[in-house]
């Protein structure tokens, strides 16, 4: 049952990646993307991360996709417009080989039959037990609790820069 | 191994589910009808059946087979996909809200009830049920927002720029209306919560006052009832980002619109008014009699109360109620930290 479903998420995922990559339409792309996005919170799923599944369906399908298809749809960009435009060649080629260097980074991943995972402290039926909210919760405000903070205080200075431009054009 | 017999048995338990909530949302409409004609002081719907009760089955049936117009230079699948998404985000949270007290252990039809919330009076006791109730309707924009592109038409878009800044805004002072509550009860799943208020003077509109005001203007701004309905405001829009749908593709939104005003109340009732909790009464029946009340309630406001202007709605969300809601937050967490 758990393959099944490992194998569904998962190929949908690749397929709807590929649509995000090849469709004509920016709005088209944006979809796919969303899908993409579900498909992971699904293989999340899997992994009895169901805290991280739903963050991940709530902030990037949720939230950010939205602001996307927002500005998509303000601007109205139309098909292929980027893709006659020379600095869109440059950008693909940059792209392209930042791909390429992800996945020789990945490809190692496929030699290794079991993944060496830490078998540490929260095995997957202990967090089963108690839920992983409340653990990712602890673990963030004690361990984590700087990096946590850093990563605030940088959400904070970006809305601030973004209020301030967006004052000037007022 | 999987126990197929208990697969079966969730599943019929669903569909009678969604069943119940199609027909009530059906009957909604009927009662909204009945309500705002009483509150204008007129008969509302009384030729079809006795009362006027066959009404939403007549509507229905209208409905389907109304000629189907499709706009030319329309997106085809993205329009087709919109009002589905719309439909299915709608109808999905009613998964983890809790309708019942559960039955410990027991079997029935030889299938022990202990797994997966079979015995329980809930679809899915999931233990991050808040956050999938935001998650899943948060995704619901997207219907709209396509429902507005994918028309290619202009006052679509125009509704559907409006709404997605509308839910986008007000989700947020949604979600942190409900903080309070679970700081309250320390827990993610709305069944956690429901047990949490076992007392009337512990459910939590007398303990989170602010957070329930809070949450019934956050949530009708969410799903865009009365003092809020820009999206589909008519003298502006003419029916906002539904302007060129028809027959059942129009039906299913309007099908969508009471599912959201449905699963308020219920969220309503389950996260503020101590859900099936109740003395004497059987559990279903506190819990549908409050769903009622505030179905009731919604209704009623929708007959007494004019639209407000697009702007000052904006300046209402940003500005008044996701301050007060981070206030009720610090003072209920301040309060928790003195007391334990």
């Amino acid at each position: 049952m758990e393959a099944l479903f490992f194998y569904l998420f998962g190929g949908l995922s690749l397929i709807s990646a590929g649509f995000v990559v090849f469709l004509r339409r920016p709005v088209h792309n944006a979809m796919a993307l969303i899908l993409t996005f579900f498909c992971l919170a699904g293989l999340y799923l899997l992994l009895h991360a169901e805290f991280i599944a739903v963050i991940q369906v709530l902030v990037y399908a949720g939230a950010i996709m939205v602001l996307f298809l927002f500005v998509i749809m303000l601007l109205s960009l139309e098909r292929e417009e980027s893709l006659q435009d020379p600095r869109g060649r440059l950008r693909r080629w940059i792209g392209g080989f930042l791909a390429v260097l992800v996945f020789l980074f990945l490809a190692p991943v496929w030699t290794l039959q079991v993944l060496p995972v830490l078998k540490g402290t929260f095995p997957p039926e202990r967090v089963h037990e108690v839920g992983n909210t409340i653990w990712v919760a602890r673990l963030l405000f004690t361990d984590y609790l700087l990096p946590f903070e850093v990563a605030s205080i940088l959400l904070l200075a970006a809305i601030v820069g973004a209020v301030f431009f967006a004052m000037r054009r007022l | 191994m999987t126990d197929w017999g208990a697969v079966l048995l969730v599943a019929i338990k669903g569909f009678l589910a969604l069943g119940a909530i199609m027909t009530i949302i059906a009957y909604m409409t009927l009662m909204e009808r009945k309500v705002l004609a009483f509150i204008q002081v007129r008969k509302g719907p009384n030729r079809v059946g006795p009362w006027g009760l066959l009404q939403p089955l007549a509507d229905g049936i209208k409905l389907l087979f109304k000629e189907e117009i499709s706009v030319s230079g329309a997106d085809r699948i993205l329009y087709l996909m919109a009002p589905v998404i719309v439909t299915v985000c709608a109808l999905l949270p009613f998964a983890v809200v809790p309708f019942g007290k559960g039955i410990v252990g027991g079997k029935f039809l030889g299938v022990p009830l202990d797994q997966w919330a079979l015995g329980q009076g809930v679809l899915a006791d999931i233990n991050t049920g808040v956050l999938f109730i935001f998650a899943i309707s948060s995704l619901g924009v997207y219907g709209v927002v396509l429902a507005g592109w994918a028309s290619n038409s202009k006052y679509p878009l125009l509704g559907a720029n409006r709404a997605a800044a509308q839910m986008i805004s007000y989700e947020l002072a949604l979600g942190l209306s409900v903080v309070g509550v679970l700081l309250l009860s320390g827990t993610l799943s709305l069944v956690g919560i429901v047990e949490d208020q076992d007392r009337i003077w512990k459910w939590n509109c007398f303990r989170q006052p602010l957070g329930f005001l809070l949450f019934l203007i956050a949530g009708s701004a969410e799903i865009c009832r009365t003092p809020f309905d820009f999206i589909e405001c008519e003298n502006e829009l003419v029916a906002g980002y539904q302007t060129e749908y028809s027959s059942m593709k129009f039906g299913l939104f309007y099908l969508a619109e009471y599912g959201h005003l449905l699963l308020l109340s219920t969220l309503v009732t389950t996260f503020f008014l101590g859900g099936w909790q109740g003395p004497v009464l059987p559990p279903i029946v506190w819990f549908s009699g409050k769903v009622f009340a505030m179905l009731f309630f919604f209704m009623w406001v929708r007959g007494t109360y004019p639209r407000l202007r697009y702007d000052l709605l904006m300046q209402l969300g940003w500005k008044v109620i996701l301050p007060a809601a981070l206030f009720n937050i610090m003072i209920t967490a301040l309060v928790l930290t003195l007391i334990y």
